[in-house]
């Protein structure tokens, strides 16, 4: 469905994804999982169109679109809820919800949309997406923007990031019957339910897939130590 | 009225204009049509040039609606509306000019208003500029003066977002005890629009408070400059922010200037000029907006 052929991408001379062969089956869930600065979002990005890769080549839905842009991979079923997510001034979350989905919604639907992340309807829809609003409260409406748009693929890209525990038991519900009914997702996450619910995990480290597959196998090389040999914290030579 | 006349007033003027209890309607210089109720009275000026709107003591609630149309290429108009708001009185006032301009010559209208506002006068006060045609310079430089006396609330919206070539809009109020001064502004310009604003407010009595929030776009080849004056001579609270987003070769000058002549005086002054932010772009063309698109979102959403 999604495949990257020998995806390289490099900045200030150095190497942020490294030759990253992949291939995402529909109705399946995925989460990459990977040290900070491992080039997990950067790989996101690279899926989204946001960043073009230095060389190598993206196939979805059996089309090229290695040239197409960001939005539309978007037309085509990609979406991508970012890390950080965008701050606006006057536009609300209702606003960003009927963006989303490209079409009026009812009251009935953009509620239905706000309370699998959480939020309540009436509360929100009408609040500007600014600082006003709380970091969780942020995270769960770039959440929301992504389960509002008809996708294919969903990328998620540390979704539990600011969001209590409880709340995210429910969201990590809604990703999984999701992934049942239609499409693929693909969550970034060093969440432990998460990677307990993936069809496979995919390991990266320093912009290489390292492994992928069942959690079992995974973890155990994250923890054999495989995994962060040879990292240095700070080399006072340089 | 002529087609062209309805679509200028439509441009204008808010919905709730049309339940104005008294209007008066300017085309060309002249008055078009005036309608005065029992508590708010509209008295032309003697020498034509304007009139004179009383609001009397404890009126609970009133619209006035008092729009200017221009339609004649050459014509200068200047025009001043003084509003007497008496002590309680609650009053909303909708303003505005709406120019067509198909002729080659210069069509402006310098509108002056004054507002006195009695004590605990209530005045939500709303502006709208408007230009369209084709070949003749649209130009409006609107004077607002403001006098609050004692607890008296003043919430003032202005907005520019089309066809004005050249505008200079000075905003000047001075507060006593406790009076507070709202003031939202929202300017757009595109191609080789002019847009200059300046407001100069003094802040003289006791726990006087002013709130002064700018937005403005400016595209193409426009430019704008925003300057605020906030005096504070007493005991008092001003805040006054410029947030402007520029774009093509768009240009924007802030010049921000807060004097406190008294050390209970509580002033501050925000400035942000720069482009959209890139971040706001992408997040949207992930949703399947093309970059025009997400940019028209975004500066609509900024100016609303
Ligand atoms: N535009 C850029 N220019 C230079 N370096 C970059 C750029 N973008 C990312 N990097 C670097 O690439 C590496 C990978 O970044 P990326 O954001 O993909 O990491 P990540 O795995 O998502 O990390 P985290 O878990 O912290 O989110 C980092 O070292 C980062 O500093
Ligand atoms: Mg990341």
């Amino acid at each position: 469905m999604l495949e990257l052929k020998n995806i390289n991408f490099s900045r200030d001379g150095k190497k942020i994804l490294d030759n990253v062969n992949l291939k995402l089956d529909l109705k399946k869930f995925y989460v990459v999982t990977g040290p900070n600065g491992s080039g997990k979002s950067t790989l996101a990005k690279i899926i989204m169109g946001i960043l073009k890769p230095d060389s190598g080549v993206i196939i979805f839905n059996g089309e090229n679109i290695t040239d197409k842009s960001i939005n539309e991979r978007a037309k085509m079923g990609i979406g991508y809820a970012f890390q950080t997510p965008a701050l606006f001034k006057g536009i609300t979350v209702y606003d960003l919800l009927v963006l989303a989905a490209n079409k009026k919604l009812t009251k009935v639907e953009t509620c239905d949309y706000l309370s699998k992340v959480g939020l309540c309807a009436n509360e929100y829809l009408n609040r500007e997406i600014s600082n006003n609003l709380s970091g969780g409260e942020l995270k769960r409406i770039e959440i929301a923007s992504v389960l509002a748009k008809k996708n294919i693929l969903r990328i998620f890209d540390e979704p539990e990031a600011g969001i209590d525990l409880w709340s995210f038991h429910n969201l990590a519900q809604v990703f999984k019957t999701l992934t049942k009914e239609e499409g693929i997702t693909l969550i970034i996450s060093h969440q432990e339910r998460i990677l307990n619910m993936a069809d496979e995990i995919i390991l990266i480290n320093k912009g290489k897939i390292k492994k992928i597959g069942q959690k079992d196998e995974v973890m155990s090389d994250i923890f054999k130590g495989n995994l962060l040999k040879g990292v240095k914290i700070c080399d006072r030579n340089r | 009225m002529t087609e062209i006349d309805k679509n200028l007033l439509k441009e204008i003027s808010e919905e709730e204009a049309k339940n104005a209890s008294a209007y008066n309607i300017r085309k060309n210089g002249k008055c078009l049509d005036r309608k005065v109720s029992d508590y708010i009275n509209i008295v032309p000026k003697e020498d034509g040039k304007g009139i004179d709107v009383y609001v009397k003591e404890n009126t609970l609630f009133g619209i006035v609606h008092i729009p200017v149309i221009i339609t004649e290429s050459g014509l200068t108009d200047i025009v001043y509306n003084d509003f007497h708001i008496g002590k309680n009185a609650n009053v909303i006032i909708f303003a505005g000019c709406g120019v067509h301009n198909d002729g080659n010559k210069e069509a402006r209208h310098d509108g002056i208003h004054r507002f006195y506002l009695a004590e605990n006068a209530k005045v939500k006060y709303a502006e709208k500029h408007y230009g369209e045609g084709n070949n003749g310079k649209k130009v409006l430089n609107p004077v607002t003066e403001i006098i609050m006396q004692k607890s008296s609330r003043m919430d003032m919206t202005s907005l520019q977002l089309k066809g004005v070539d050249d505008t200079n809009r000075i905003t000047k109020a001075t507060l006593y005890e406790g009076a507070t001064l709202i003031v939202n502004e929202k300017i757009l310009t595109n191609n080789t629009q002019k847009a200059k604003t300046t407001f100069e407010v003094e802040l003289k009595g006791d726990n006087s408070s002013t709130k002064v929030t700018s937005r403005s776009v400016a595209t193409e080849n426009s430019y704008q400059e925003f300057i605020s004056k906030v005096v504070g001579k007493t005991k008092c609270y001003g805040h006054v922010s410029c947030d402007a987003i520029i774009k093509d070769e768009g240009m924007i000058k802030a010049v921000p200037e807060i004097f406190a002549k008294d050390t209970d005086a509580n002033l501050i002054h925000e400035a942000a000029i720069g482009k959209i932010a890139g971040e706001q772009l992408l997040k949207l063309m992930t949703l399947g907006l093309s970059e025009a698109e997400a940019e028209k979102v975004i500066i609509d959403g900024f100016l609303r």
